[in-house]
């Protein structure tokens, strides 16, 4: 077995050394009723070109973004990453290394951790970020929580334009901690996010918005952060495609008190929905109650600056049941690709990126609306935007997928119960060609003649 | 001070300084090449902002260079031994990173027709079976994102069979042995139950008469669960755990296990067997996935049979003609909890995971314990002469000594760590569990070598000679030898600086590099 170290005689001679017969004597405190003699009942060890040969004929049945003409989105997007990202991320020093608790050999991770911060911080117009979450949505149900604490209040207001699946888990977290939470009706008449403010009680604490919401809309918050800040509540936005801040007002600038958003665009494939990378941005005045890890510039005995995890006292290692959050793990080696890629942009190619992006979705509104019968639903949307259709968008979807396009998300799919099968959610990024689009429009215009 | 010599650039032979990329970069400099903008005119509306962020960039060299410096600052599970007690940092294969990114795990969306990654679905079936018969449990949940986030599952899925037996105005106190993680605790609150500490015994194992007394408090009418991680976190199996399980499923209660340390029983004993009713497995521990520097990782939570109905959405069905994802409530009967994430799960991890067991197999995975147990008394019998051993042995996967053998040479847990880096190892585990004082827990994990074991015994020998002499300067000034000294975090604590700032114009800032 090439992952075992220890041969035969190796064992014998450890065996003695520690004075036992036989491995099983290590075994004793195993209650008998649990004591298996035999192996279980799974498929033996095999060589690595066996275990190649199957996994390769399992990824073989799926079609992968970079196959086919590809426009799904939806919270995860299809992006260029650069071959550098990936090879920094796989140094054996970034890759096989654990979290930074002994700082003195972990300045590499944590030196990362400071400029991912600080790249958040810029990104958001927010004065602190920290070193990463899980992903967008439990970035998002963690702000929630933290807007409680904050405000010693119990209940959240969220947008009925907010992606799902976040509404989900924050509605799940929230009830299991036993919150409450409300949810504007979802409509896409009125664009504005101003029902919010009717839902606000006294018991609220937040307001959680979406930015581009989850139909592709975009939209100046300014005013409503500030209707909701005077209603003594915390404007929490959230950020599902991280490119989009390239071209976009700031949240922080706009007046969000928390900005939360999902990093996989930058650095980071699709991978199925995971792993991802959350964002997490707040005010300075907020820090100490803040999920997560941070990471803080200190010096070392000889007064060279260093870094370290700070302010550890909000974490479960040390405060236990009175901890800001129990999460223990951030999505390290995910927030290195995200830096790494930042890096490489710098501001002026994020701002180009974004550009490329908001030109390709243009391009393929243009192209979309031309066919009979299909009608744009935003006024103004950054990469992805919602058409309305003349049939149902699901059974759309599967008829341009047996054409080999993957025209995009239903928002059935999200939203059964929501009286939206006609609504198709479409995405374009920089990898998005013009022969795609043109192969789009032109297979649209086939299944719905 | 530091016995390092004095050099112009600040770099001292290969240990190289390295700036931030704010004092290096500039915002006009970009390292990826793009195409050219075509002209379409602006959908933003009135969210368009007026100015490009103020980030810098590298060229692709300078990026390079920057980060492989930066790698070269950290030590790794590929270049030392890395013996963090309960992280189990084991090797991480090739195979698994070639796998994860083949274009069909790697580059398909979460929410592309389900037609077009069947595939994948099968590739999270056949996971799932691995664990459910690794763990002797009918049921898994593939979703949680990481370790602490399968505890959160498991206490999830056990709250709503509570609330679903009408109990949950009175079922609030969850059990926690002391010794437990801090995430046991820190879970429990999350969700409203009230934690009521388990002491441990004079063996390091949960009290069994304070167990069944703290259980027959008000009956056990109000005990929701226990949280105890098996084996638990002085390195020991919990010798009662059947007859803990039993008495508390009689008063109603539910088993939590972490299974943080599965690693020590896998393929030879399952927790099925042992009355678990849910249990998280680290992928990143047991399974191989790599740790990143602190994630990503990724926590399955299997689930007894009495559980199995309320896992989370989603999860897949095999519908015979192929694989279904059921993603929202209205597609099952089942009374799910609902959902903890966003889309599936870490399938990067699942890919990863997978492979890793595919290769071991049954019978590698049962070596795989066998092995993590027999480096760890060996590591145990080999020091307990010298180092002190708070419990008798034998242990699992990982060995723990307090700070007993440091006694009256003025030297702590903290300094012998320190002094293990200039050593070139990392440091274990120190000061957890908190039921022995100065803890240090080692855990070398089945992939090191006897070579390697012996040499790392040679070296904690030799530590512990040089603290019972006198050799204070070897401890208290350690380290010298790593890319920085120890650092002050009482600083860092008391005056945040949590992001780079322009620095005011005659500020020096020291270790910057001289490019």
């Amino acid at each position: 077995m090439r992952y075992l170290p220890l041969t035969q005689i190796d064992r014998q001679d450890m065996l003695a050394t520690i004075g036992v017969a036989s491995v099983d004597d290590l075994f004793v405190d195993v209650p008998h009723a649990a004591h298996r003699a035999e192996n279980v009942d799974l498929p033996r060890h095999q060589s690595e070109m066996q275990v190649e040969r199957q996994l390769a004929a399992m990824a073989s049945k799926n079609t992968s973004a970079s196959q086919v003409p590809f426009f799904c989105g939806a919270g995860a997007y299809k992006h260029h990453v650069p071959a550098t990202v990936d090879h920094i991320i796989q140094r054996s020093e970034f890759l096989t290394s654990y979290t930074p608790y002994q700082p003195e050999i972990t300045q590499g991770t944590l030196q990362y951790l400071f400029e991912f911060q600080t790249q958040v911080s810029e990104l958001t117009g927010m004065p602190v970020a920290n070193a990463s979450m899980y992903d967008g949505s439990t970035a998002a149900a963690e702000a929630v929580l933290m807007a409680h604490r904050v405000t010693r209040k119990t209940r959240a207001v969220l947008s009925g334009r907010l992606h799902p699946h976040y509404t989900a888990v924050i509605e799940n977290l929230s009830e299991m901690g036993g919150f409450h939470v409300a949810q504007t009706p979802l409509q896409l008449d009125d664009l504005s996010n101003d029902d919010v403010l009717a839902l606000i009680d006294d018991d609220t604490s937040c307001v959680v918005i979406q930015n581009p919401d989850f139909f592709g809309n975009v939209s100046d918050f300014t005013a409503l952060a500030a209707k909701v800040q005077e209603k003594g509540c915390l404007l929490i936005a959230v950020v599902p495609e991280v490119i989009s801040l390239g071209l976009l007002k700031r949240p922080g600038d706009m007046g969000a008190d928390i900005v939360v958003g999902e990093g996989q665009s930058l650095g980071n494939g699709l991978n199925f929905g995971g792993p991802y990378v959350g964002l997490f941005a707040a005010r300075e005045k907020h820090i100490r109650q803040m999920p997560g890890r941070l990471c803080g510039e200190t010096v070392d005995a000889d007064g060279k600056r260093g870094f370290v995890l700070t302010l550890s006292t909000r974490e479960q290692h040390i405060r236990r049941d009175k901890a800001t959050s129990n999460i223990c793990t951030n999505s390290g080696l995910c927030s290195l690709a995200f830096t790494a890629h930042m890096t490489l942009l710098g501001g002026q190619g994020l701002q180009h990126l974004s550009k490329l992006n908001h030109a390709r979705a243009v391009q393929l509104v243009e192209a979309l609306t031309s066919v009979d019968g299909v009608s744009l639903v935003n006024r103004a949307f950054f990469n992805e935007f919602a058409i309305r259709l003349p049939r149902s968008a699901a059974e759309v979807v599967e008829a341009l997928a047996d054409k080999g396009v993957l025209g995009g998300v239903p928002a059935s799919r999200l939203l059964p119960h929501g009286n939206l099968d006609d609504v198709l959610i479409v995405a374009a990024t920089e990898v998005t060609s013009e022969q795609d689009i043109e192969a789009y429009q032109t297979a649209l215009q086939e299944v719905l003649s | 001070m530091s016995a390092k010599k004095q050099t112009y650039s600040g770099n001292q032979g290969l240990v190289l300084e390295e700036a931030l990329i704010f004092e290096i970069g500039v915002a006009s400099k970009c390292g990826v090449d793009m195409e050219a903008i075509p002209d379409t005119g602006s959908m933003l509306g009135d969210c368009a902002a007026e100015q490009a962020v103020d980030l810098p960039g590298l060229s692709e060299p300078e990026a390079m260079r920057h980060y492989v410096r930066l790698s070269q600052k950290n030590h790794s599970i590929d270049a030392g031994l890395y013996p963090l007690g309960s992280c189990t940092m084991k090797h991480n294969p090739r195979l698994n990173e070639k796998m994860a990114r083949l274009p069909g795990f790697g580059d398909i969306h979460p929410l592309q027709p389900q037609s077009s990654v069947q595939g994948a679905l099968q590739l999270m079936d056949t996971l799932a079976h691995w664990l459910k018969t690794l763990t002797g449990m009918p049921a898994v949940a593939l979703s949680p994102k990481a370790g602490a986030h399968g505890e959160l599952c498991g206490m999830m899925a056990i709250r709503a069979a509570i609330e679903a037996k009408g109990e949950l105005a009175t079922r609030k106190r969850v059990l926690v042995p002391e010794s437990a993680h801090g995430t046991n605790p820190a879970t429990a609150a999350l969700l409203g139950f009230k934690v009521d500490g388990i002491p441990a015994d004079a063996n390091g194992r949960v009290d069994l008469q304070a167990f069944k007394a703290k259980l027959s408090e008000n009956g056990g009418e109000d005990v929701a669960a226990i949280m105890l991680t098996n084996p638990n976190t002085c390195g020991l199996f919990e010798r009662d755990i059947i007859e803990i399980a039993d008495a508390l499923h009689e008063v109603g209660g539910y088993f939590y296990c972490d299974g943080a340390n599965f690693n020590a029983i896998v393929g030879r004993v399952r927790p099925g067997d042992l009355g678990v009713d849910a249990m998280h497995i680290n992928l990143h521990k047991t399974f191989s996935t790599p740790h990143g520097g602190g994630g990503p990782g990724s926590g399955p939570t299997v689930l007894s049979d009495r559980l199995a109905a309320f896992a989370p959405l989603p999860f897949v069905v095999d519908e015979g003609d192929g694989f279904k994802l059921i993603e929202d409530a209205s597609q099952t009967d089942q009374p799910s909890f609902g959902r903890m994430v966003a889309f599936h799960g870490q399938m990067g991890m699942f890919v990863r995971a997978l492979s890793y067991m595919m290769s071991h197999g049954s019978d590698g995975l049962r070596q795989v314990a066998e092995d993590a147990v027999l480096n760890a008394n060996y590591v145990l019998a080999s020091l307990k002469d010298v180092m002190t051993a708070p419990f008798n042995g034998p242990c699992m996967h990982e060995a723990l000594f307090d700070d007993g053998f440091l006694k009256g040479t003025g030297i702590d847990t903290l300094d012998f760590a320190k002094a293990m880096i200039d050593e070139g190892y990392h440091p274990m585990t120190m000061y957890f569990p908190l039921v022995v004082h100065g803890a240090m827990l080692i855990e070398p994990t089945e992939t090191e070598s006897k070579a390697t074991l012996d040499l790392f015994i040679g070296t904690m020998r030799d530590l512990v000679a040089g603290a019972k002499s006198g050799d204070l300067a070897r401890f208290k000034q350690a380290p010298e030898l790593a890319p920085r000294r120890r650092l002050d975090e009482t600083l860092a604590a008391r005056n945040p600086v949590l992001r780079w700032r322009q620095p005011e114009p005659d500020t020096q800032v020291t270790g910057q590099a001289a490019e």
